[in-house]
């Protein structure tokens, strides 16, 4: 069998069992909509969390992003991961006892308003549609490399399957798929971590595999150190970012993993406040498997990288390199006319290989059979255009690993997509019929028609969400690092502070969402949509990029809500009762509905 | 359950909170950015130390710390007779 039918087959029948499973746990009452019926084992209810959290961004392009970026990108790692241990104590067991079915219906009766609550509303549904962006954008990469069919045929089978279980399952079907998506995804990811770590480093295990030495004895980082000194990139392990930056960015991800809606939802599923502290912790060992062996990839990929293409002549290179010409992904310039790739960092004289952000290609060939682009160069030595999304996807192919190799990642990149997916669809969905309907337009809609109003919701966000993704508003990455900066200025003082601080008020907790969430959503808007040529550190405040701003508009909105709480009057004394009964695990019973 | 209780329960809650947050900021923030350059300075096997802490150990000691948590909560739900059968 050849890549395209191993493709199709390995695909097809994880797609098989997606639909399978949705039929099987197919909803029936609302709270099986909401919460899978609040009864989801805890190792279970880990694995569904972890599929949930990892997203496109996470499988795709993390340990692209890492790859170049060296130590830079342990911004990612710790900020992806150290959000968990805050999940786990400070916020998961609490909100477990509470026993709602989302964020908003936390923030409208800890705040007792619904001011409060249609606040909250905004905020999911504008957190959870920008990260969801990004993920039918990953779909579309993905089928469109390995199926070969145009980006937005793509997204369109992805939202059909989406739309099948979502729409039929609600949190159950969700939850139980995305165990099954999880198991795909992480065979996807390791498997060809395991081969490239023994061909690279001779150590099946990746984690230890990239402290090692190549053949020839050197350090495979020490070693990719030098490369990087030579052709002009900031050092591998010590990056180039300010120190201010890379902490406010680790932050700002921490807290935003922390206050993500899909993320917390996933904690009102089980059956004891005990069980969400620990699914929380098996939550992050299952994504620390992967967040693990990111860093270890991406010293494989770039060592790889650097050794196939740098001053290497284009005839000679591999077929790999000419298929990922084809989607646009990567481009050559041949800028002085050498037939020999010149691949050079900002440190001599290299930098964008040419003006516009992708390459534009003319359909007509050059001297080297190499394809010819209509973009203007620009005035360096560089001649390479590499996007990031291409350091796994490609990975097999570049190690030289088997079709069905290939054909696994491609499922995996799928199983990551679609159940990132799914769960923030079921918040807005969620959002609008249990928290806008129910709680706020309609307080006596029957069960079964509340039910009805969740899938439609469901249907219209898919559709919307498609959209998104056939238009994106950006690159991958970058897209799902503004969720979390929003999510970070937004909910998490709003919930910490609804636990922790008796006082807390309404009038303190809506004045905080708002000011962060404003502050942060223009800065973000300014620098990267308004004026994206002052994105600069010298015109950053305090020199904090755009990605890491979620950690000064958290600090905002933990001031502003201090200080209009200590000005406005104290909560009702049944309130602070509601907060006393939160603290302690006994007599949480089950999600309810009031 | 009595108030003082409650509340002698909560405070002991509080301070495994703040100790654990502590070590998870150490390793974190401590190890994988304010000292990163000092650490690095230590090599083990083909890692700088900092740029391990960075990109693996601080990622291993927040799977141990929610364990930890877990422990030390359900051993305190037990003494205060709060945890739920």
């Amino acid at each position: 069998m050849d890549v395209q039918m191993w493709t199709y087959t390995i695909v097809g029948i994880t797609f098989l069992i997606y639909i399978a499973i949705a039929v099987w746990a197919k909803a029936g009452s609302t709270k099986e909509f909401y919460v899978a019926g609040g009864g989801v084992p805890p190792v279970l209810n880990g694995m569904a969390t972890a599929a949930d959290w990892m997203s496109a961004a996470s499988f795709i392009s993390m340990a692209g992003l890492i790859s170049f970026m060296g130590y830079d990108g342990s911004v990612y790692l710790m900020g992806w991961t150290g959000g968990y241990v805050l999940l786990a104590l400070l916020l998961a067991p609490y909100l477990r006892k509470f026993g709602k079915f989302t964020v908003p219906d936390f923030v409208g009766d800890r705040y007792y308003s619904n001011a409060a609550r249609t606040v909250a509303i905004i905020c999911a549904i504008f957190v959870s549609f920008t990260y969801v962006a990004g993920q039918m954008r990953g779909v579309g990469v993905v089928f469109s490399r390995f199926l070969e069919v145009d980006i937005t045929t793509g997204i369109i089978i992805g939202m059909c399957i989406v739309f099948f279980y979502a729409v039929l399952g609600g949190m159950k079907g969700i939850t139980y798929t995305q165990v099954a998506q999880f198991c795909v995804l992480i065979f996807a990811y390791l498997v060809p971590a395991i081969f490239l770590s023994i061909q690279i480093a001779n150590n099946p295990i990746p984690q230890i595999g990239f402290g090692g030495a190549g053949a020839d004895g050197i350090p495979l980082l020490e070693k990719l150190d030098m490369l990087h000194k030579d052709l002009g990139f900031a050092a591998y392990t010590s990056g180039s970012k300010p120190m201010i930056d890379v902490f406010a960015i680790t932050f700002a991800l921490m807290v935003g993993t922390a206050g993500l809606p899909h993320v917390i939802v996933r904690f009102f599923t089980v059956p004891k406040v005990r069980d969400a502290r620990i699914s929380a912790g098996w939550a992050l060992i299952f994504i620390a498997l992967l967040y693990t062996t990111a860093p270890a990839i991406a010293t494989f990929a770039r060592l790889n990288l650097i050794d196939t293409v740098s001053n290497k002549s284009y005839e000679g290179l591999p077929n790999w390199f000419k298929k990922w010409e084809n989607t646009g992904l990567l481009a050559w310039m041949d800028k002085n006319g050498d037939g020999i790739i010149q691949y050079t960092g900002k440190n001599i004289g290299g930098g964008d290989a040419f003006e516009g952000s992708k390459p534009a290609f003319t359909k007509e060939t050059g001297a080297h059979g190499e394809p010819l682009l209509s973009n203007k160069p620009n005035d360096n030595s560089n001649e390479l255009y590499i996007d990031k999304d291409i350091m796994v996807l490609a990975n097999p192919e570049i190690g030289g690993l088997p079709d069905w190799v290939i054909a696994l990642v491609a499922a995996g990149g799928l199983a990551a997509a679609l159940s990132t997916a799914a769960g923030l669809l079921l918040v807005i969905s969620t959002s609008i019929a249990h928290d806008l309907v129910k709680k706020q337009l309609n307080p006596g809609i029957s069960e079964k028609s509340e039910l009805l109003f969740a899938r439609v919701a469901v249907a219209v966000a898919i559709v919307i969400a498609g959209y998104f993704g056939i238009n994106p508003p950006g690159f991958v990455a970058e897209v799902v690092a503004f969720a979390f900066g929003l999510a970070a200025a937004s909910f998490f003082p709003v919930i910490i502070l609804g636990i922790f601080s008796k006082r807390m008020n309404k009038e303190g907790a809506i004045a905080g969402m708002l000011v962060g969430l404003i502050f942060t959503a223009a800065y973000i808007v300014n620098f990267k949509f308004l004026n994206p040529g002052m994105n600069k550190p010298e015109f950053w405040f305090m020199g904090v990029s755009p990605e890491g701003i979620g950690t000064v508009g958290m600090l905002i909105n933990f001031a502003v809500s201090y200080v209009v709480s200590r000005f406005t009057p104290a909560p009702p004394q049944e309130i602070q009762d509601l907060v006393d009964s939160l603290r302690y695990p006994k007599g949480a019973g089950e999600a309810v509905e009031h | 359950m009595e108030k003082g209780k409650l509340q002698e329960y909560w405070k002991i809650n509080l301070g495994y909170l703040i100790g654990l947050l502590v070590v998870w900021f150490v390793v974190s923030y401590g190890f994988g950015i304010l000292f990163v350059n000092q650490l690095n300075a230590i090599q083990i096997g083909g890692f700088k130390l900092g740029f391990w802490f960075a990109q693996q150990g601080s990622i291993y000691v927040f799977v141990i710390l929610i364990f930890v948590y877990v422990a030390l909560m359900n051993k305190l739900d037990k003494k205060f007779d709060v945890r739920e059968d």
